[in-house]
C-alpha cells in the first residue's frame, strides 16, 4: 500500500509494505500480559447493565454470575468480592430513545456470546459468519484453565495473561464512504452487528485463547451494500474519519445493524481495573523494561534504578531487536520525557550529587554521565560505560571497591549508582561564559490598550500581582526568592518601569521606537520583590489610573516578547515573561499581523498555512530568545481572532505556556484566570535548559517533539521547562540492539535552578529488547502511544495537507494492528478483530485524537482555537493527553458522600448520560456540568441552592460554598480534578436539551461528533476493514 | 590724535559700532591698499543705560530692495511730509502717524543722538522662553550630585513664565514627561539610532495624531492641551516637580566594564532636543542647554569609541588624519546646528571633564547658534557654578542678559558692499545689491541670524568699498552703514534696534594722513584676528601665520616711515605702534597655536574670541599685566618677562584665566609667615590686593576664568611664563645680565627679535 510519510523522516510510520511473515506458531501464547489482568474484565459490566436497562432487557441472558470473572490477579484481589460493585459502577444509561430501537436486533446475537460456556460454538460461529464482529478476551481467569496450560509462557507471572480480540467483519463488507465524503469509509450505519463477547473468559473456557463471541449473521440489507462496496476496497488508501455525511440515510435502513457499544473495548474499563490492581501500592522501578501503571493509577513509585514513570514513559517497553522488526511492527518507538514532572509528597526528591570541582564524571567517548549503567571493572578502577562501551578509568576521588558481587561497597549510598533520576551540580564549564548564572527573573508584560483597561482586566492584574508576588517560587530551604521581577506594560508603545528600591515612586520610562526596540534601564529593572515591595505595589495601584483614559486600541506584539529578551540578556538572567495581551497586533512595528483567517481554506492543501506563523519574525525571535533563556508565557484575552499560531511560537518555542480566555468577562473568567496566573508563577522550573538524550548502541534518538528548540539534531534547547511540559523523543534503529544489555535511555537535562544554581537533571531507564514481537506488544503503553501519535501528528499539519495526516494516523494504527494479529495471533482469528491487550483502547482513543478540533478542518471551530489546541498538546505529558483527548465523565447523582474517592467514570457516551442524572466533565482544559432535564430536585438544591431545574443559572462558573455534604464532595471531586492540571478548567453548567449542549457534546467522544468525527463504533469497524485488507 | 580717541570710544559707547577705519578710502583700489580691510566690531545689543525703546514701528523704506529705517541722516522735506532714504536716495512718504512731525516736532529716530534706536513691536504672540536641560548621567556621583544642585538652583533663577524641559542620556537617551503625578514618566530612545525629526516627534507623540481615529470610539477630546505640554512645562507650574525629578536622577545605570568609557550618546540626545523643539517651538527662543561630563562614545556624533586604550584624538591624530570619527560627528553636529539656527534656538554646551569632550566636533552647536560654550573641570567646581549662574543673570534694568533669535540685516550706502561676517551667527542668504561677491567670513549675505546674544555679543563684519578710482566721491559725503537687529527680549517682546553711522570719505591718495589718523588699531587688530582664526578652522596653522605675517609686513611697509633697506629708519606713526605687538601677541595666542593645546581647548578658546566684545577680545590677544609691590601702587606693566621680578606680585588677565603669581622674595617671606604679623599688616595687605582685583574680574566674567594662585617655581606658573615676551630666555639670560627679570625657557622668539625682523622686512626693497 501506499504509505505517505511526514516531511522528510516519517515519524510513525516505519514504512513497509506488507504486514511481515506470521510468527512462531505459538505466538499466540505471548499474549499474555502480565500487567493488566483485570483488563479482560471489561465485558461482564456491560453486560450487567444490559439486563438491567430496558433495552438490554430483551437479552435473554442475564449477567455472568460474578464469580464467573478473572477480575484480578490471583495473587491480589482474586475473588467474588470484588466484582460485586461492578453493576454499581456501571450503571447503564438509559437509552437515548432514538437508538433504543436498534439496538435490540443485535442482543439476541451478542448475548449468546456472553457466557463463557459457549466459546466451542461460537468458534463454529465465527467460521461461519464472517460479517461478525467478535471481541475475545484472553483472560483465562484467576485460575488457569486446565484446558490451555501451554499457552502460558511465562506462568511465574501473576496475573493472567490476557488479551481481547474483537472480530470484525472482514473488510470488502464495510460500507464504502459516500463519495461525497471527504473523509470517507466508516460510515457505520451500514456496519453488520458487533457481537461483544462481555463476560471474559470466563471460569474455564476450552479454548481461553479465542473466545470468540458469535457474530450477527448478516442482515437482509447488506448485501446490496457489500456488493457496493467491493470496487472501494481495491483501492488502496483508507480514509478515515470525518463526516458520515451519509449517515443519516443509511440509518434509516431499518434492516442496519450497529456494533454494540458496549461490546467494545472499554477505556473506562481498562483505566479502572488498572487501578484496581496497581493504584495505592509501590511501584519499584527495580526492573529493566517493566511496565508501569497507567497514567490514570495513583501508585507510589519508588525509584530504585530506573526513572520513575512520572519522568519518563515509553511506548513499548521491550524494543524490538532488529530495525526489520520494528519496521514491521510499526510501533513507534518512543519515550515521553518530562524531566520535571511533580513528584507527591510522599515520592523521595531528587538527590543532589556533587562531584566536586571537575564536574560529574562522564564517559570519556560518549560523554554519558556517571549512572547505574556504568558496569565497574577491575576492581573498581575502571568502569565501562553501558552507553558506548568504552572503558574509562575511575577518577581517584571516586574510586571504591568491589564487593564479591562486582559491586561497588558505595553503590547504596552514592545516587548516581543506584537510582534511575538524580541530580548534578554543574560546574562553571556548564555555565553560559562560564559565569555563575544569576537567579532568573520574571517579566509581567501588560497590554494596557483601550479594551483590557475598559474591561478591568489591567486592574485585576494588577491587584492580583501584589498578592501574587509574595509566593514566586524559591528554593526549600531558602527563606525568599531569588527571582527579580521586573514590569512592562504596553499599547502601540512598551512602557518599562523603574522600581528600584530607593526611588519614592515608580518611574516609567517610554519606548516608542518599536522597529528596533530595546531596554531604556538595567538597574531598576529588574529588582527583588522583597526590597522593592512598597514602589511596585505603588506602581501597581496606579498602572490601571496611568491608562484608564487611554484610547488607544492597537498593539504590537514581537517587540513586546523582543522587549522582554532584551531586558533578560542585559541582566544575563534567564527568565520567564508572563504577557497578558488582547487583541491581533496590527499597529506598525515588526511582527504586525494580519487577519488571514480564512474558513476558505479548510480541507485544501493550503489549510496547514493558518497553523504556521505568519512571516519569519517570531520564529527568529523565538530563536533568540531559547538562545538567551527567555521563556514566554502567553495569557491571551482574544474576543477576536489573533492569530494563535502566530503569537503563539514563541511561547511554543520557548517552553512557555499559552493561555487563553476567549471574550474575557471579568465575572465569569477571573477565577480560572487568577488561577491559572497563580499556579503557572509558582510552578517549579528549570530555566535556560538544554537536553540531551543518550542511548545506548544499537539505536539513536532521531526526532523530538514538544514546546521546545531544535538548533542541531541532538540538543534540544528549551528557554525554559516547567512540571509540566514533557518532550516525546522518537528512536530508531540503527542497529540489532542486545538482549542482555538492553536498550538504555539516559536523559540529562542541564539547567539554571529559581534560585540561579547550575544543574545537571538525569534520567535513565533500561528498556528490554526482544526477538520476538509479542514481547513488543505485551509492554507497549497505549496513553504513551497517544502522546506520541497526537504530537507527532499535530507536527505534521505544519507541512501536510490535514487528510493526508488523518490517512496515516489511520493506516498506522491498522498496521501495528495487523502486524499483532498476522504474527502473535492464532491464526484461526483470520477475520476477527483481534487487538493486543496492551492496545484494546488504541482505536477509541485514536479515534479520539482524529476527530480532535485539530485534525479536523470545519468552519464552525475557530482557527486560533484549533492552533491553540495544537500548541497546547505539542507540551503535554502523558497524564495530559490521555485526558485531553478521552474526557473524564463522572456520573455525581449517585455520589457517595462518605467514600473519599473520585467516582468512576463512565464511557464519554450520550449512552450513559440518564435524563435523571448529572454528569461532570473534564479534558483538562474545560470542564461542564451536565444535568438531565429530570435531575432530581434534592441534588439541585444541594449544589445550587435553588429549588428546581428552572432556576439554575447557566451563567455561573463556579459552584456555591454550601454546607451540605453533597456540595462539600463534589467541590472537593473538582478540586482533586483540577489539582496537577496545567490549566485550569472553567466550569460550565449545562442543562439536557438546550442550546449549551452542543458544546457539551463535542466531549462525548465514543459517539459520533457534530464536527463529523466517526463515532468509536464505526471508527473500530474501519480499522477492523483495514486491518483485513492489509493481511489479504 | 586725542580727538580721533575720543570719536573712537563715543562711537563704540553709542552704538557699539567700532571701524578698523574711521575715515574710508574712496575707492575700491586704495581700499585693498590699506591692508586691513574696511570692518566694523559691531555689538548689536550693547547695554545703553540711556536708550529708552520707542513703543512703535519703525518707518522703512518703500523700495523692496531697500527697506532701511528712517534715520537721523536722511534728509527730511516736513512740509512736504517726505524722506529720502540715504541708502537708495528713495524718497517715501511719512506714515500718517507722522502727520504732526516738523523741525521741532522730530521723532525720536530722526534725531542725532539717536544713531542707536530700539523699537518695541508687537508682532504674533508672545511666546515663553524655553529652556531645555540635556544633562549626561554618565557622571561620577559627586560630579552628578553638584550639576544636579547646580540644576536645581537654576529652577529658581529661571522666569516664572519660561517653559522647562528635561533630556537626560547615557546609553539611552531619556525625554522626561514633567505633568506627571505620581510617577514620573519619560520616553527613552536607544542612543545609537540616528532619528529623523519627524520620527522624533512622531515617537514623542508630537506629530498631531491622524485624523481617523479607532472606529467605535467616542472622540472625547475637544479640549487638547498643546501637545507638547508634557515635555515642556512653565517653571511656576513644575518646579517642585522637577526638582524631585532632578534630585532623583540616577547615575547611568548600565555598568561600565573596566578599561572602558561609559557610553554616552551626546549625539542622539542633541538631535532629539532640536528635533522635540523644531517640532514644537519653531522661531521662538528656545536654549537647549548640553550638560556633558565626557566625549560621545556611540550612536551618532560619536567622537571617541568606548575603548579606553584609544585616547580621544590629538592635534597630532587629526595632521595625522588618523581621527576616525572626527568627520562623521563634526558633519552631524553641524548639521544638527544648522536645523537648530534655522528654528531660532541655540545650543549651550556645559563641557566638564578633565579630558576633552568632543568640542571640537560639537564647536559648530554653540558657534552657529549663539549658544554659550563652557569648559570646566568638573561639575563641582566654583567654575562650573557661577559659570552657569552667570547664564542667568540679569541687567541694570532686571531683565535677563539674553535675547534670542536675533536677525541682524546691515544695509549699505551703494559705495560699499558686504563681504562677510564673522561671529556666532548664520546666513540668512539674502542676496542683494548690496552683497560684496568677495567673502570675509560667512558672507554671501546681508543678513545674518543670531540665534542668541546678549549684550556683549560682537560680529565682526566686514566691507568692501566698491567705488570705482575713476568715479570720485563728492568732496564731504559720507558712506552710511545700518544694522537693523530684530530680536526677541527676554521678556518675549520682539524688538529691533537699529544703528545707522556714516563716515567721511578720503580720497587716499591725496588725504593718507587723514585716513591714516582715523585708524583704531585695536579694533584693527581684532578683526585681523578674527580673520585669521577664521581661517585657521579650515586651513593649516603656517599658512594663517605666514597670511598673518604678510598682512602686517604690507601694512608696515604701507604706513611706516622708513627708508629702504634701513631698518633703523623704520618708524610707525602712534595710530598704528600697537599693532604689531598685537599682531605678536596673536601669533603665539592658543587662537593660533594648537602646541600645547588638545583640539578641544582649542576650539574653546576660538569659540569666545569669536564673539567677545573688543575689550575682551584684545585681552585675549594680548593678557593684561598688572604689578603689585612696595614701590608704588598698583601698575600695569609690560607683558614681558622682565616683569617677572622677585620683590612683586603679578595679576596677569587672560581672559581665560587669572593668574596671580608671587615674586621668589615675596613668596618666600609669605611662607615665613609676616603677614601674619602686626607689624607687616602693609605685607598682608599687599598680599590681598592682588586678590581683591582677581575678585573683581571673576565676578563679572563670563565665562568664569580659571583662578590660578603660584609663585615663583610653583608648577602653575607656567600660565604665566607661557604669556609673557620672552625677551629673557635661556640663549640671552647672560647678555641682559642676572639683575631683573625671570628668563623663560622656550625657543620662542621675543617681541624684540621679531621687531626686528619686521622692519627688515617692512624696509627690504625686494619685498
Amino acid at each position: 500500500m501506499s504509505q505517505q510519510g511526514y516531511v522528510a523522516a516519517p515519524p510513525y510510520s516505519q514504512s513497509q509494505p506488507g504486514i511481515g511473515g506470521f510468527g512462531s506458531p505459538n505466538s499466540s501464547l505471548h499474549y499474555g500480559h502480565y500487567g493488566d489482568p483485570n483488563s479482560s474484565y471489561s465485558a461482564p459490566q456491560p453486560g450487567v447493565s444490559k439486563s438491567t436497562v430496558p433495552f438490554g432487557s430483551s437479552a435473554p441472558v442475564g449477567p455472568p454470575p460474578p464469580g464467573a470473572h478473572q477480575f484480578s490477579q490471583p495473587s491480589f484481589q482474586n475473588g467474588p468480592g470484588t466484582p460485586g460493585q461492578q453493576p454499581h459502577r456501571f450503571q447503564g444509561p438509559p437509552p437515548p430513545g432514538n437508538t433504543g430501537a436498534s439496538y435490540p436486533p443485535y442482543s439476541p446475537q451478542s448475548q449468546p456470546a456472553f457466557p463463557n460456556a459457549a466459546p466451542a460454538s461460537s468458534t463454529a460461529q465465527l467460521a461461519d459468519q464472517l460479517n461478525s464482529m467478535q471481541i475475545n478476551n484472553y483472560g483465562p481467569g484467576p485460575t488457569p484453565s486446565p484446558g490451555h496450560p501451554a499457552s502460558f509462557q511465562s506462568p511465574r507471572l501473576p496475573p493472567p495473561p490476557t488479551q481481547q480480540q474483537m472480530v470484525l467483519p472482514p473488510g470488502p463488507q464495510v460500507p464504502p464512504p459516500p463519495p461525497t465524503s471527504v473523509n470517507g469509509l466508516c460510515t457505520q450505519p451500514s456496519l453488520p452487528p458487533v457481537a461483544r463477547q462481555g463476560g471474559i473468559p470466563g471460569p474455564v473456557p476450552p479454548n481461553p485463547n479465542l473466545q470468540q463471541l458469535p457474530g450477527q449473521p448478516p442482515g437482509p440489507g447488506y448485501h446490496p451494500q457489500q456488493a457496493n462496496y467491493g470496487p472501494q476496497m481495491a483501492g488502496s488508501q483508507l480514509s478515515y474519519p470525518g463526516a458520515f455525511p451519509g449517515g443519516p440515510a443509511q440509518l434509516s435502513g431499518p434492516q442496519q445493524k450497529k456494533l454494540d457499544p458496549n461490546s467494545i473495548p472499554s477505556p473506562i474499563q481498562v483505566i479502572e481495573s488498572d487501578k484496581a490492581a496497581r493504584g495505592g501500592q509501590v511501584y519499584a522501578t527495580n526492573t529493566r523494561g517493566q511496565v508501569p501503571p497507567l497514567v490514570t493509577t495513583d501508585c507510589i513509585i519508588q525509584d530504585q534504578g530506573h526513572a520513575s514513570p512520572r519522568y519518563i514513559r515509553c511506548t513499548t517497553y521491550c524494543f524490538p531487536l532488529t530495525s526489520d522488526m520494528a519496521k514491521q511492527t510499526r510501533i513507534p518507538l518512543a519515550a515521553v520525557i518530562q524531566p520535571f514532572a511533580n513528584v507527591p509528597p510522599n515520592e523521595t526528591p531528587l538527590y543532589l550529587v556533587n562531584h566536586g570541582e571537575t564536574g560529574p564524571i562522564r564517559c570519556n567517548r560518549c560523554k554519558a554521565y556517571m549512572c547505574p549503567f556504568m558496569q565497574f571493572i577491575e576492581g573498581g578502577r575502571r568502569y565501562q560505560c553501558g552507553f558506548c562501551n568504552c572503558i574509562n578509568d575511575v577518577p581517584s576521588f571516586f574510586f571504591q571497591h568491589l564487593d564479591h558481587m562486582g559491586r561497588r561497597i558505595d553503590h547504596y549510598e552514592r545516587p548516581e549508582l543506584s537510582l534511575g533520576s538524580y541530580e548534578y551540580v554543574a560546574t562553571l564549564d556548564y555555565c553560559r561564559d562560564k559565569k555563575p548564572p544569576n537567579p532568573p527573573a520574571y517579566i509581567f508584560m501588560i497590554d494596557v490598550s483601550y479594551r483590557n483597561i475598559k474591561s478591568g482586566l489591567v486592574k485585576l492584574i494588577c491587584d492580583e500581582l501584589k498578592t501574587l508576588l509574595d509566593k514566586l517560587p524559591r528554593e526549600e530551604q531558602e527563606e525568599s526568592s531569588a527571582i527579580r521581577v521586573g514590569f512592562v506594560t504596553y499599547n502601540k508603545v512598551l512602557h518599562f518601569f523603574n522600581v528600584k528600591s530607593s526611588l519614592a515612586q515608580p518611574q516609567m520610562m517610554v519606548v516608542t521606537d518599536v522597529s528596533e526596540v530595546f531596554v531604556p534601564l538595567l538597574d531598576g529593572f529588574l529588582v527583588d520583590f522583597e526590597e522593592s515591595r512598597s514602589v511596585i505595589t505603588n506602581l501597581l495601584d496606579q498602572i490601571p489610573e496611568l491608562f484608564a483614559d487611554t484610547n488607544e486600541s492597537e498593539t504590537i506584539f514581537a517587540p513586546v516578547i523582543q522587549a522582554g529578551m532584551e531586558a533578560l540578556k542585559a541582566a544575563e538572567r534567564a527568565g520567564k515573561l508572563f504577557i497578558f495581551h488582547s487583541s491581533l497586533p496590527t499597529a506598525e512595528a515588526p511582527g504586525k499581523l494580519k487577519n488571514r483567517d480564512d474558513k476558505k481554506l479548510l480541507n485544501t492543501d493550503k489549510e496547514k498555512t493558518l497553523f504556521q506563523p505568519q512571516g519569519n519574525c517570531y520564529e527568529a525571535l523565538a530563536r533568540d530568545c531559547v538562545a538567551n533563556g527567555c521563556c514566554v508565557n502567553l495569557f491571551l484575552f482574544p474576543n477576536q481572532y489573533v492569530d494563535v499560531a502566530s503569537v503563539g511560537l514563541v511561547t511554543m518555542y520557548t517552553g512557555g505556556t499559552l493561555y487563553k480566555y476567549n471574550n474575557f468577562q471579568l465575572d465569569g473568567d477571573s477565577p480560572q484566570f487568577l488561577s491559572d496566573l497563580r499556579r503557572d508563577m509558582e510552578k517549579k522550573m528549570g530555566f535556560d535548559a538544554t537536553m540531551r538524550v543518550r542511548t545506548s548502541t544499537g539505536f539513536r534518538a532521531t526526532e523530538f517533539l514538544g514546546a521546545i528548540y531544535m538548533n542541531n539534531t541532538t540538543d534540544v534547547e528549551m528557554a525554559a521547562v516547567d512540571c509540566d511540559k514533557a518532550v516525546t523523543v522518537e528512536f530508531k534503529h540503527d542497529d540489532k540492539l542486545n538482549e542482555d544489555t538492553g536498550a538504555l535511555i539516559q536523559c540529562a537535562l542541564l539547567y539554571t535552578t529559581v534560585s540561579g544554581q547550575r544543574r545537571i537533571r538525569i534520567h535513565n531507564i533500561g528498556l528490554n529488547c526482544s526477538a520476538q514481537l509479542a514481547d513488543v506488544y505485551r509492554t507497549c503503553e497505549t496513553d504513551a502511544l497517544i502522546n506520541f501519535f497526537a504530537k507527532s501528528a499535530f507536527k505534521a499539519i505544519l507541512s501536510q495537507p490535514l487528510k493526508t495526516v488523518r490517512d496515516i494516523l489511520v493506516n498506522q494504527t491498522a498496521h501495528m494492528l495487523a502486524c499483532y494479529k498476522k504474527n502473535c495471533a492464532s491464526p484461526a482469528t483470520v477475520s476477527q478483530l483481534i487487538l493486543p491487550d496492551t492496545m484494546k483502547v488504541l482505536p477509541v482513543y485514536m479515534n479520539c485524537l482524529l476527530k480532535s478540533c485539530v485534525l479536523v478542518g470545519r468552519a464552525e471551530i475557530p482557527t486560533d482555537e484549533r492552533a491553540f489546541h495544537r500548541q497546547l498538546v505539542m507540551a503535554m505529558g502523558v497524564a495530559d493527553t490521555q485526558l485531553f483527548f478521552y474526557p473524564r465523565l463522572l456520573p455525581i447523582h449517585s455520589l457517595d458522600v462518605k467514600s473519599d474517592a473520585v467516582p468512576a467514570a463512565v464511557r464519554c457516551s450520550e449512552e450513559r448520560l440518564s435524563e435523571g442524572g448529572a454528569f461532570l466533565l473534564a479534558n483538562g482544559l474545560s470542564m461542564f456540568l451536565w444535568l438531565g432535564a429530570s435531575v432530581s430536585p434534592e441534588l439541585i438544591q444541594g449544589l445550587f441552592n435553588v429549588p428546581s431545574f428552572a432556576h439554575i443559572s447557566t451563567d455561573a462558573t463556579s459552584l456555591p460554598d454550601l454546607d451540605n455534604p453533597f456540595s462539600k464532595k463534589l467541590k472537593h471531586i473538582l478540586e482533586q480534578l483540577q489539582s496537577q492540571k496545567p490549566h485550569t478548567m472553567k466550569l460550565i453548567i449545562v442543562k439536557q436539551r438546550e442550546q449549551p449542549e452542543m458544546l457539551f457534546r463535542q466531549f462525548l467522544v465514543e459517539d459520533k461528533s457534530i464536527y463529523g468525527g466517526a463515532s468509536y463504533v464505526d471508527f473500530l469497524i474501519c480499522i477492523h476493514k483495514e486491518i483485513s485488507q492489509l493481511l489479504s | 590724535m586725542a580727538t580721533y580717541l575720543e570719536f573712537i570710544q563715543q562711537n563704540e559707547e553709542r552704538d557699539g559700532v567700532r571701524f578698523s577705519w574711521n575715515v574710508w578710502p574712496s575707492s575700491r583700489l586704495e581700499a585693498t591698499r590699506m591692508v586691513v580691510p574696511l570692518a566694523c566690531l559691531l555689538t548689536p545689543l550693547k547695554e545703553r543705560l540711556d536708550l529708552p525703546p520707542v513703543q512703535y514701528e519703525p518707518v522703512l523704506c518703500s523700495r523692496p530692495t531697500c527697506k532701511a529705517v528712517l534715520n537721523p541722516l536722511c534728509q527730511v522735506d516736513y512740509r512736504a511730509k517726505l524722506w529720502a532714504c540715504n541708502f537708495c536716495f528713495q524718497r517715501n512718504q511719512f506714515p500718517p502717524a507722522y502727520a504732526g512731525i516738523s523741525e521741532v516736532n522730530q521723532p525720536a529716530e530722526l534725531m542725532p543722538q539717536f544713531s542707536t534706536i530700539e523699537y518695541i513691536v508687537q508682532r504674533g504672540p508672545q511666546t515663553p522662553l524655553i529652556f531645555l536641560y540635556v544633562v549626561d548621567t554618565c557622571l561620577e556621583e559627586e560630579d552628578l550630585q553638584a550639576l544636579k544642585e547646580s540644576l536645581q538652583m537654576s529652577l529658581s533663577l529661571l522666569p516664572a513664565s519660561a517653559l522647562v524641559g528635561l533630556i537626560t542620556f547615557g546609553r539611552m537617551v531619556q525625554v522626561h514627561e514633567l505633568s506627571c503625578e505620581g510617577i514620573s514618566k519619560s520616553y527613552v530612545f536607544r542612543g545609537t539610532k540616528d532619528l529623523t525629526a519627524k520620527q522624533i516627534q512622531d515617537m514623542l507623540g508630537l506629530s498631531r495624531p491622524a485624523v481617523s481615529m479607532q472606529q467605535g470610539r467616542p472622540l472625547q477630546t475637544p479640549e487638547q492641551p498643546p501637545i507638547s505640554s508634557r515635555f515642556l512645562q512653565p517653571v511656576h507650574k513644575i518646579d517642585m516637580n522637577l526638582t524631585d525629578l532632578l534630585g532623583e536622577l540616577q547615575r547611568d545605570p548600565w555598568p561600565v566594564t573596566q578599561g572602558r568609557r561609559p557610553l554616552r550618546s551626546t549625539g542622539g540626545a542633541l538631535s532629539i532636543a532640536v528635533g522635540l523643539l523644531e517640532g514644537t517651538f519653531p522661531n521662538t527662543g528656545a536654549r537647549i542647554m548640553l550638560f556633558t561630563g565626557g566625549p560621545p562614545t556611540q550612536g551618532p556624533g560619536m567622537v571617541v569609541g568606548d575603548e579606553l586604550k584609544t585616547p580621544i584624538r590629538s592635534w597630532h591624530d587629526i595632521e595625522k588624519d588618523n581621527a576616525r570619527f572626527m568627520k562623521k560627528a563634526t558633519k552631524h553636529y553641524e548639521t544638527l546646528a544648522n536645523r537648530t539656527a534655522a528654528n531660532g534656538h541655540c545650543i549651550d554646551i556645559y563641557a566638564c571633564a578633565l579630558d576633552q569632550t568632543g568640542l571640537l566636533e560639537m564647536k559648530c552647536c554653540a558657534n552657529l547658534t549663539g549658544g554659550h560654550m563652557v569648559m570646566g573641570d568638573s561639575f563641582n567646581t566654583s567654575l562650573f557654578k557661577q559659570t552657569f549662574q552667570r547664564v542667568f543673570n540679569k541687567g541694570y534694568n532686571g531683565e535677563f542678559r539674553m535675547a534670542f533669535g536675533a536677525n541682524l540685516d546691515v544695509k549699505t550706502s551703494r559705495e560699499l558692499k558686504i563681504a562677510g561676517a564673522i561671529g556666532p551667527c548664520i546666513s540668512l542668504n539674502a542676496k542683494g545689491p548690496c552683497v560684496s561677491e568677495n567673502e570675509l567670513g560667512i558672507g554671501g549675505t546681508s543678513q545674518w541670524k543670531i540665534c542668541s546674544l546678549d549684550p556683549s555679543t560682537t560680529l565682526a563684519i566686514y566691507f568692501e568699498v566698491v567705488n570705482q578710482h575713476n568715479a570720485p566721491i563728492p568732496q564731504g559725503s559720507r558712506g552710511a552703514v545700518q544694522f537693523v537687529t530684530q530680536y526677541q527680549h527676554s521678556s518675549t517682546e520682539k524688538r529691533i534696534r537699529v544703528t545707522t553711522i556714516a563716515r567721511n570719505w578720503a580720497d587716499a591718495q591725496t588725504q593718507l594722513q587723514h585716513i591714516e589718523a582715523a585708524f583704531d588699531q585695536e579694533a584693527a587688530a581684532v578683526l585681523m584676528a578674527r580673520l585669521g582664526v577664521y581661517r585657521a578652522e579650515s586651513e593649516e596653522g603656517p599658512d594663517v601665520l605666514r597670511w598673518l605675517d604678510r598682512q602686517l609686513i604690507r601694512l608696515c611697509q604701507k604706513f611706516g616711515q622708513y627708508n629702504k633697506d634701513d631698518p633703523n629708519s623704520f618708524r610707525l606713526s602712534e595710530s598704528f605702534s600697537l599693532y604689531p605687538q598685537f599682531m605678536f601677541h596673536l601669533r603665539r595666542s592658543p587662537f593660533l597655536q594648537v602646541f600645547n593645546n588638545s583640539p578641544d581647548e582649542s576650539s574653546y578658546y576660538r569659540h569666545h574670541f569669536a564673539r567677545q566684545d573688543l575689550t575682551q577680545s584684545l585681552i585675549m590677544i594680548q593678557p593684561i599685566l598688572y604689578a603689585y609691590s612696595f614701590h608704588g601702587p598698583p601698575e600695569p606693566v609690560l607683558l614681558d618677562s622682565s616683569s617677572i621680578l622677585p620683590d612683586r606680585i603679578l595679576l596677569m588677565d587672560t581672559f581665560f584665566q587669572i593668574v596671580i603669581y608671587l615674586g621668589e622674595t615675596i613668596a618666600q617671606w609669605q611662607k615665613a609667615g609676616y603677614q601674619d604679623m602686626p607689624e607687616y599688616e602693609n605685607f598682608k595687605h599687599l598680599l590681598q590686593a592682588p586678590l581683591d582685583d582677581g575678585q573683581e574680574i571673576l565676578q563679572t566674567r563670563f565665562p568664569m576664568p580659571r583662578y590660578i594662585h603660584t609663585e615663583h617655581g610653583g608648577s602653575q606658573a607656567r600660565f604665566l611664563l607661557s604669556k609673557v615676551n620672552p625677551s629673557q630666555t635661556h640663549n640671552n639670560l647672560y647678555a641682559w645680565g642676572q639683575e631683573s627679570g625671570a628668563p623663560i625657557l622656550t625657543d620662542d622668539v621675543s617681541l624684540q627679535v621679531f621687531m626686528d625682523h619686521l622692519k627688515k622686512l617692512a624696509v627690504s626693497s625686494a619685498s
